[in-house]
């Protein structure tokens, strides 16, 4: 029997989407097929990896493992980004403003802008701001580094249903892109975006996280709602979701027990470094699969596993 | 996929002798297409039916089991391409190698590990399963002893590798009872390998020179010696070109019917990458895209943990939530005056509520009710998670047994019930309404007092 593989059949094609601005900008999206499947059309742009800093000093929540290769740029969320970009290679920051949030430091708007833009200035890679999915205060947060951020075409991020009016807003006023979040589904990442459309934001600015679940937490939901996504948009037309898909990968994983067990805690998980490290390269590597154009890293030996892998995928 | 029950009636005699058990042929065709009736029932089919129906009904990739007892892996049967489009089935074998030529150090580290790295999840027991056995220099004798030492210490699913087809006749003979999987018939050794694996009926891997075709030629001289049990190893070791080959694989047995490739495959991660960390990569990459059995050169705990979670997350059944148990959960050594937490029992949020709680240090109850695995939120609004229910559950828990106050902490999201579940629980009791979010937990309950 002579064999002749099977075809899958692509009617449509992710959108290109630009971050940043510079040598340094960044082009994701643009492929016809499903993710890695160079043997059966052109994937012009590989997924990128952004490593990400916190605009407060982590050290009371991370795990050692984590906070090692940073020790000395922790407290400081300027230099801790040069150090991604200079000494890891990173292509993308991602600042996540944790010191915002009303149900821990709550600091104010006015300083949450003021340390991204700091972060902004000190790298030349493209930047998205990740807030803290409080509506009022990343509104806030947003509109300011929208306007102090101006002409770097940075990425807001999380923009969901009960703030894409003021936040798509900030963005269409300022030139910056977006980030549409919504609950692990794919009919309400398609309604987020028509609204978002409607509101005059620019498909080819857009970006869809439709939200992450880590290793053991739910990451089955992401994958399949990805993969659902990714045949709306490739094999059903569906024009509405055909936008590059972000996961903010190491914010899940390493929050979990699991990857913040010492090994005196749990010998019978093994060494609680390289733990961690799996965790996260994992959980990456599995939704990057499914179709995740970017993957939000943070630990230095994860990133490097996974743009190796990525390099070898291409 | 399969054939419908107008299809299989036309092939059927029509005479509506009811001799299968129901009264007429369309319905027992009926029965057929939906896997309810065997078609041996029918004493009049004939041959040439059987044939065709026995071909077409088969399942596109064929399911086979390696090994025995509790460690018996049944791999195959797989019938979607996407998790989402049903679900898949029978979760990869990991294997760990050993080799004839290792120090004996290595493999009883390698043997301690493999029985000692066991997690309980969901009430699962979340393990490796296999053991590769690799032979290195073409010796019988050294092989068979090794299996052996192996087999009695773990009671492991076997995978035989060797070049040498005299090494896997005489370990398939003398381990047949164990249903080894023989690795591997190439095109150098199929009709000797085939042979062993037919006499011993043990299931044997086909391995390809590197691409489909020459796999797909060996599948059938496999299948022309009526070998049944195959695998298929196309030999390709380039991580890229695997993932589009194990890509097509499932497709052209799942699309297209094509019997040479329905055969479940076998990953060698260990030849596929640098260090034991890019193994992991490799392995995790084909856990999730059509593995079905991994080999891994080393299976240290903090490689295997996260590649047993991956696995288990995505052959979890979307149809159905995973569901934790209902009952009492002490976390972090609670005793009478600790504080209780009452939850749904969504796996999600039981892990996530629990991990926050033991996060938290602060010695505390928590209390797991059954709401047939929906989430806080949606087991509130069906009904399911109300003040009666909650209040019932708690009454009939035992806690109230356990500690000394009458406080109960309820998600932030069911505030709602509070004052009924004040009511059902009784004079004296109060419910405190916790936060919306499991990460504000540990906040919570540092300024909890019960």
């Amino acid at each position: 029997m002579t064999f002749q593989p099977s075809k899958q059949m692509y009617s449509g094609k992710i959108r290109e989407v630009t971050l940043g601005s510079g040598d340094k900008k960044v082009t994701i999206g643009g492929r016809g097929v499903f993710a890695f499947h160079s043997f059966e059309g052109a994937v012009p742009n590989a997924p990128r990896i952004a490593m990400e800093v916190w605009d407060k000093d982590p050290s009371a929540e991370w795990a050692e493992a984590a906070k090692a290769p940073f020790s000395d740029v922790l407290s400081d969320s300027a230099a801790w980004a040069k150090k991604c970009v200079s000494t890891y290679g990173a292509e993308i920051i991602v600042v996540q403003t944790k010191s915002a949030d009303p149900n821990g430091d709550n600091r104010a708007a006015s300083e949450v802008a003021a340390t991204v833009k700091k972060v902004v200035d000190a790298v030349d890679v493209p930047v998205i701001v990740w807030g803290v999915a409080n509506h009022e205060k990343d509104t806030e947060v947003m509109k300011l580094v929208a306007e102090s951020c101006t002409g770097k075409n940075v990425c807001l991020s999380p923009v969901e249903e009960g703030d894409y009016k003021q936040i798509g807003a900030a963005s269409l006023g300022y030139k910056q892109l977006v980030v549409a979040s919504s609950p692990i589904d794919v009919n309400l990442a398609k309604q987020l975006n028509i609204l978002l459309g409607n509101l005059g934001v620019n498909p080819d600015n857009l970006i869809i996280d439709p939200t992450t679940g880590g290793l053991g937490y739910g990451l089955e939901y992401t994958y399949s709602v990805m993969e659902r996504i990714g045949q709306a948009a490739l094999t059903q037309e569906d024009d509405k979701l055909q936008q590059p898909i972000i996961a903010n990968v190491a914010n899940e994983t390493w929050k979990c027990k699991e990857s913040n067990l010492s090994n005196e805690d749990a010998p019978e998980l093994g060494d609680a470094a390289q733990r961690g490290i799996l965790m996260e390269a994992v959980t990456a590597v599995d939704l990057l699969i499914a179709g995740a154009d970017v993957v939000v890293m943070r630990h230095p030996e994860a990133v490097k596993l996974v743009k190796n892998y990525i390099a070898k995928m291409m | 996929m399969g054939l419908t029950g107008i299809q299989i009636f036309k092939l059927l005699p029509k005479t509506n002798c009811g001799e299968c058990g129901v009264p007429t042929c369309l319905a027992f065709a009926m029965n057929l297409a939906a896997g309810k009736a065997e078609l041996d029932k029918c004493p009049y089919v004939s041959a040439e039916a059987k044939d065709k129906l026995a071909s077409e009904s088969a399942p596109p990739i064929r399911p086979l089991i390696i090994g025995t007892g509790d460690y018996a892996v049944k791999v195959g049967g797989e019938t979607v391409l996407f998790r989402h489009e049903k679900t898949f089935v029978n979760p990869p074998g990991l294997a760990v190698m050993v080799s004839t030529n290792e120090d004996a150090a290595s493999v009883d580290g390698k043997i301690d590990r493999f029985k000692k790295a066991q997690y309980d999840r969901v009430g699962l027991n979340l393990r490796a399963e296999m053991f590769a056995i690799k032979d290195v220099g073409g010796k019988a004798d050294a092989f068979c002893a090794l299996a052996q030492k192996v087999s009695d210490a773990t009671g492991a699913a076997l995978i035989f590798i060797s070049d040498s087809a005299e090494v896997l006749s005489a370990a398939a003979d003398k381990f047949k009872d164990k249903k080894p999987l023989l690795c591997a018939a190439s095109a150098a050794n199929v009709e000797a390998v085939g042979a062993a694996a037919k006499a011993a009926g043990c299931p044997v891997v086909a391995k390809g020179d590197g691409s489909l075709e020459s796999t797909i030629a060996l599948s059938e001289k496999l299948v022309a010696m009526e070998i049944k049990d195959i695998v298929l190893d196309t030999g390709t070791r380039g991580l890229k070109e695997a993932f589009a080959e194990q890509t097509m694989i499932r497709r052209a047995a799942l699309k297209d019917r094509f019997r040479p490739l329905g055969f479940p495959t076998l990953i060698m991660a260990n030849e596929m990458a640098d260090g034991l960390m890019e193994e992991a990569l490799v392995a995790a990459t084909f856990i999730a895209k059509y593995g079905a059995i991994i080999v891994m050169s080393d299976l240290q705990p903090h490689v295997l943990f996260p590649l047993l979670l991956e696995r288990l997350n995505i052959y979890t059944d979307p149809q159905r939530p995973m569901t934790a148990e209902q009952g009492i959960y002490p976390i972090n050594n609670p005793d009478e005056n600790s504080p209780v937490l009452v939850t749904c029992n969504f796996s999600l949020t039981y892990f996530i509520v629990s991990g926050e709680v033991e996060g938290s240090r602060v010695p505390s109850w928590l209390l797991v009710q059954d709401t047939e695995g929906l989430s806080v939120m949606t087991a509130w609004a069906a009904g399911k998670f109300s003040g009666e229910s909650v209040g019932t559950f708690i009454n009939k828990s035992g806690i109230k047994d356990k500690i000394k106050h009458k406080t109960i902490i309820i998600p932030g999201y069911a505030a709602g019930i509070s004052g009924e579940l004040e009511e059902e629980l009784g004079a004296g009791w109060t419910v405190s309404v916790g936060p919306r979010e499991a990460s504000q937990i540990p906040k919570f309950l540092k300024n909890f007092k019960a």
